[in-house]
């Protein structure tokens, strides 16, 4: 293989330059000529009937244009529903008002909507609309909301489950749990999180009448999703709506669904005849934009006295919030039931999953989505084992862990390539593994707290093959699209359906072009985000857009390479199995002196002249990459934690991930997406905590009630890693995006408790806070 | 916002210099400085994270220290001088804390960085030789959900040793 130019080389990010500069451009950035503001009145209530609306005050307000409730918007914009229909799961079908008309089910629910001159002008108007409520009771915890006589939310969903779905794969799980030595039964909770990037989320519509053209500018991670799902909600075909993504301020799933906001503005753009805008405050970006995770599980583990885990037995209650989000049914099923045999060797597993709704911002999918659920409840499994038979912890997964890939698991996937057991061993070794159970022993008898947790798992990523995600009920296929086009000049420009927002992908997609192509990378632009420029993609998440959207756009690049080939055999007067393709030159095989470059050929291609018989003119390629399966990054993590016996605060004294992501297109840019990562895992391990009171109030509404941790509260991260290639895609890579967060909750909670395991500590539930750790201390009689 | 004040009171004059230059603007009372950085001179490089001065998205410096705009009134910032991201690259050639940033892969979405960034620049300015802890105490107040804060601090520890 000749040595590679761009691949795998720690190259600075070219995105960085608009952003470092402030010249960046977000959604908020922008406005049109006549732009107007739209402001939204939430509920007051979380649950409530709505007698009667007065904005009669409101819209005296000067500067008002006016003000705009559900029964202007009944008929206008169809109701939103989830695109993940669930196949064979009796989903019920869940609508989502833009404005509610005759009840709010949450907080965030929209009531009203001001549009003013200005934003301030907006925000009065909202305080000076009047709304008469009845309140209804409310439910916000999934085990009442079950209850027989629980408050009904939606009259589609008499008992408020939204679906059951069940998966069983291998041997039967009673008949295992009767040949094993032991069985154990545990309640775990996995808490609430808020996903809360940077930016907030927002919309600008504009409206051509006279073309019926709509143009909308959405913080989304994946336009041409948004566009599909807008245009059958306003009634506005595909071809006349544009979605345009600008630079993204983060998502982390937030910003994949369809929301009531985007439709609001889209559909009064129209009607008035000028732009409007709309941007979250915070309040509303806590209240109204979806959560994640948010269940409680009740398991039961069949093991041997060897530590052999056996089989698992998972009953989990999902809360969903109010109403159905766009991936929503897909998460804490397809994407955490399939992945309950982890790394592991099991031979049992029998999961069942309700989808609940509650009167609480509805759930979706947050960074992981689905898998952090499955791997923390795994890595728990592992560690209780452990305690309960006496053995180190990592020895009982070296009784479980995978030997070799492709491996078939028993819920149905096939792991792709992978050395389970070695990374494991690697990641052990460079975190010190036994030098630090001995400081920890040494330790224990001076009273200090010291512990280790070890999380091994495994992820499906990639999220492709169309056939498996039409086949859980998916609305959509999950390819992806490229189209790389060499201009006349020999420069290119790609146009992808990903929509990298923080990813980096602009420069790690042209490390790719520039590697097939063997031209220079400044020679090649990445477009994104715009759906009058790329082809239909299905966007960025599920550590995607590298396995998938690079797949597409090194098969582009190899299919326009091919083409050039035959033209340069033209040109060279050679016959093409002959014609050799070197940095960017085409030369005929024995004679280096014949040869022509790629940019002469890219001229000679649009100059048509010369073209072989049968050749179209032109150099471009549009590719629709449809994978065959997931790829299967995996790694192992592990953290060393101190708990200070004064304040109760756990300190992450070491924190190593090593993880094998395939082949790392960019080292720097991949490293960077483990540490985010781990952080983003632990802040649920420690600190994050969403909560509602009873009457459904977000008693966390903001960054000063919500812990989103910050430089102080967080560690460095020593990130490593392995390269297998993946068979599943063209470069081999696996993706690495939400590694970090799907490992490090558990190596952190694993960790904290292994520092209070000699107290008899097996189990407590996260947020693992100074003052829960000051609880079971106190239980357990411990004196600071 | 720009175009209709609301009913904020009666309006005042200020003049204040940014990024070197003088402006004078007759604004609404209630105007927050942030969103006369952003919608009156429209410099968009000051960015909004939050609505409870947490996030210092918005971080600029105002008379020599790093300040939340969103938690000033404009007219506060009258007769004074304001530097924002727009202001720290000289001729074309990023700020030794650009640079950094940079090459330490210190941004994902970028949305927080411009806020990291003007923080840093009256921090490092003040401390030649911080230690990583205190570089960490510094960026408090700043909120990343991208980065997890690695890279930032390692960008910061070599711009303080690029600015020497
Ligand atoms: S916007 Fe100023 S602190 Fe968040
Ligand atoms: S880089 Fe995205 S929030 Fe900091």
């Amino acid at each position: 293989m000749p040595e590679r130019r761009y691949l795998g080389k720690r190259i600075k990010r070219r995105e960085d330059l608009r952003l470092l500069t402030g010249r960046g451009l977000f959604v908020d950035d922008l406005s049109l000529p006549g732009t107007v503001y739209a402001a939204f009145l939430r509920s007051s209530y979380a649950h409530a009937r709505i007698k009667s609306i007065d904005t009669t005050r409101a819209e005296k307000i000067s500067g008002v244009i006016g003000v705009f409730t559900g029964e202007y918007f009944k008929d206008k914009v169809q109701p939103l529903m989830t695109a993940w229909a669930l196949t064979g799961a009796d989903l019920k079908p869940i609508k989502w008002p833009v404005v509610v008309h005759d009840k709010a089910r949450f907080i965030g629910d929209i009531v009203a909507v001001a549009v003013a001159e200005d934003p301030y002008t907006a925000y009065d108007a909202l305080e000076a609309i009047e709304v008469e409520y009845e309140p209804l009771p409310v439910v916000t915890d999934m085990e009442e909301a079950v209850k027989p006589g629980a408050p009904v939310i939606h009259d589609e969903a008499p008992n408020n489950v939204a679906f059951t779905w069940r998966l069983t794969g291998g041997e039967d799980f009673d008949s295992i749990a009767a040949k094993a030595d032991h069985v154990m039964r545990q309640r775990l909770v996995n808490h609430r999180l808020i996903p809360s990037a940077m930016e907030t989320r927002g919309a600008l519509a504009h409206y051509n009448a006279s073309t019926g053209e709509l143009t909308v500018w959405v913080t989304s991670q994946n336009p041409h999703v948004h566009r599909l799902i807008m245009s059958a909600s306003l009634g506005i075909p595909e071809h006349k709506l544009r979605v345009i993504a600008p630079d993204v301020g983060g998502g982390f799933g937030s910003k994949i669904p369809v929301y009531p906001g985007e439709l609001i503005v889209s559909r009064l753009a129209m009607d008035l005849g000028r732009p409007v805008k709309w941007m979250e405050t915070r309040k509303e970006n806590f209240m109204g934009t979806h959560h994640g995770r948010d269940h409680i599980t009740d398991f039961e583990v069949a093991y041997t006295r060897k530590g052999e885990v056996l089989g698992l037995r998972v009953r989990t209650l999902a809360n969903l919030g109010a109403y159905l989000s766009t991936a929503a049914p897909g998460v804490p099923t397809i994407l955490y039931g399939t992945m309950l045999s982890g790394p592991y060797k099991i031979k049992s597993v029998d999961v069942e999953v309700k989808g609940v709704l509650t009167n609480t911002t509805p759930v979706d999918a947050y960074r992981g989505a689905g898998r952090p659920e499955a791997t923390y409840l795994l890595e728990r499994v592992m560690d209780l084992v452990a305690r309960e038979l006496g053995m180190d912890p990592a020895d009982v997964r070296r009784v479980n862990l995978v030997e070799k890939a492709p491996y078939n698991a028993v819920t149905g996937l096939i792991y792709d390539s992978g050395r389970y057991r070695e990374v494991f061993e690697e990641a052990l070794k460079r975190a010190e593994y036994s030098k630090w159970r001995e400081i920890q022993s040494k330790a224990r008898k001076e009273g200090r707290l010291i512990g280790i947790g070890i999380s091994s798992y495994i992820e499906m990523c990639g999220l492709a093959p169309s056939r498996i995600a039409r086949a859980t009920g998916f609305g959509l296929g999950l390819w992806e699209s490229a189209v790389v086009r060499i201009h006349p000049s020999g420069k290119v420009t790609v146009y992808t359906g990903s929509h990298p927002h923080g990813q980096g992908e602009e420069t790690t997609f042209a490390q790719i072009v520039a590697e097939e192509l063997g031209v220079p990378i400044e020679d090649v632009e990445i477009v994104h985000g715009d759906t009058a420029q790329t082809p239909f993609g299905m966007g960025t998440y599920g550590s995607r857009t590298t396995p998938v959207g690079g797949g597409a756009i090194a098969l582009a690049a190899r299919r326009v390479k091919e083409k050039a080939r035959r033209i340069a055999a033209s040109l060279l007067e050679a016959r093409v199995d002959d014609v050799e393709y070197s940095e960017g030159k085409f030369y005929v095989r024995g004679h280096p002196e014949k040869q022509v470059t790629i940019q002469e050929v890219a001229l000679a291609s649009y100059t048509a002249d010369k073209l072989p018989e049968g050749e179209e003119p032109g150099l471009e390629a549009t590719v629709f990459y449809d994978p065959e399966n997931f790829t299967f990054p995996y790694g192992t993590h592990v953290c060393v934690v101190e708990i200070d016996k004064e304040t109760f605060k756990p300190k992450i004294l070491r924190y190593v991930a090593v993880d094998d992501i395939g082949v790392v297109v960019n080292p720097l840019i991949a490293e960077g997406q483990v540490h985010g990562g781990v952080i983003q895992g632990l802040a649920q391990a420690l600190y994050e905590y969403a909560v509602f009171d009873e009457a459904g109030n977000l008693l966390t509404a903001g960054f000063n009630d919500y812990m989103i941790p910050t430089a102080i509260d967080t560690p460095n991260v020593e990130s490593y890693f392995v390269e297998t290639p993946s068979p599943h895609n063209p470069l081999g890579v696996k993706g690495v995006g939400e590694t970090g967060t799907i490992a490090s909750t558990a190596a952190v909670v694993n960790a904290v408790l292994d520092a209070l395991s000699h107290l008899g500590i097996k189990h407590a539930d996260m947020p693992l806070t100074p003052y829960k750790i000051w609880e079971i201390l106190k239980e357990k009689g411990v004196k600071a | 916002m720009s175009q209709a004040p609301g009913n904020g009171g009666e309006a005042i004059t200020i003049t204040v210099k940014v990024n070197g230059k003088t402006y004078t603007h007759t604004i609404p009372p209630r105007m927050l400085l942030v969103h006369y950085i952003r919608e009156v001179l429209g410099l968009k490089g000051t960015h909004i994270g939050c609505d409870t001065s947490n996030c210092g998205a918005c971080t600029v410096i105002l008379n020599g220290k790093a300040v939340k705009s969103c938690t000033l009134f404009a007219f506060m910032a009258d007769g004074g001088e304001i530097l924002t991201i727009e202001g720290i690259s000289e001729d074309g050639k990023l700020h030794p804390i650009q640079e950094a940033f940079w090459e330490n892969h210190a941004l994902q979405c970028g949305f927080c960085t411009p806020g990291f960034i003007m923080n840093l620049y009256e921090f490092l300015s003040k401390n030649k030789k911080p230690s990583e802890e205190e570089v960490r105490r510094a960026i408090e107040g700043n909120l990343c959900r991208c980065t997890g804060y690695v890279n930032i601090v390692r960008a910061a520890m070599a711009a303080a040793e690029k600015m020497g």
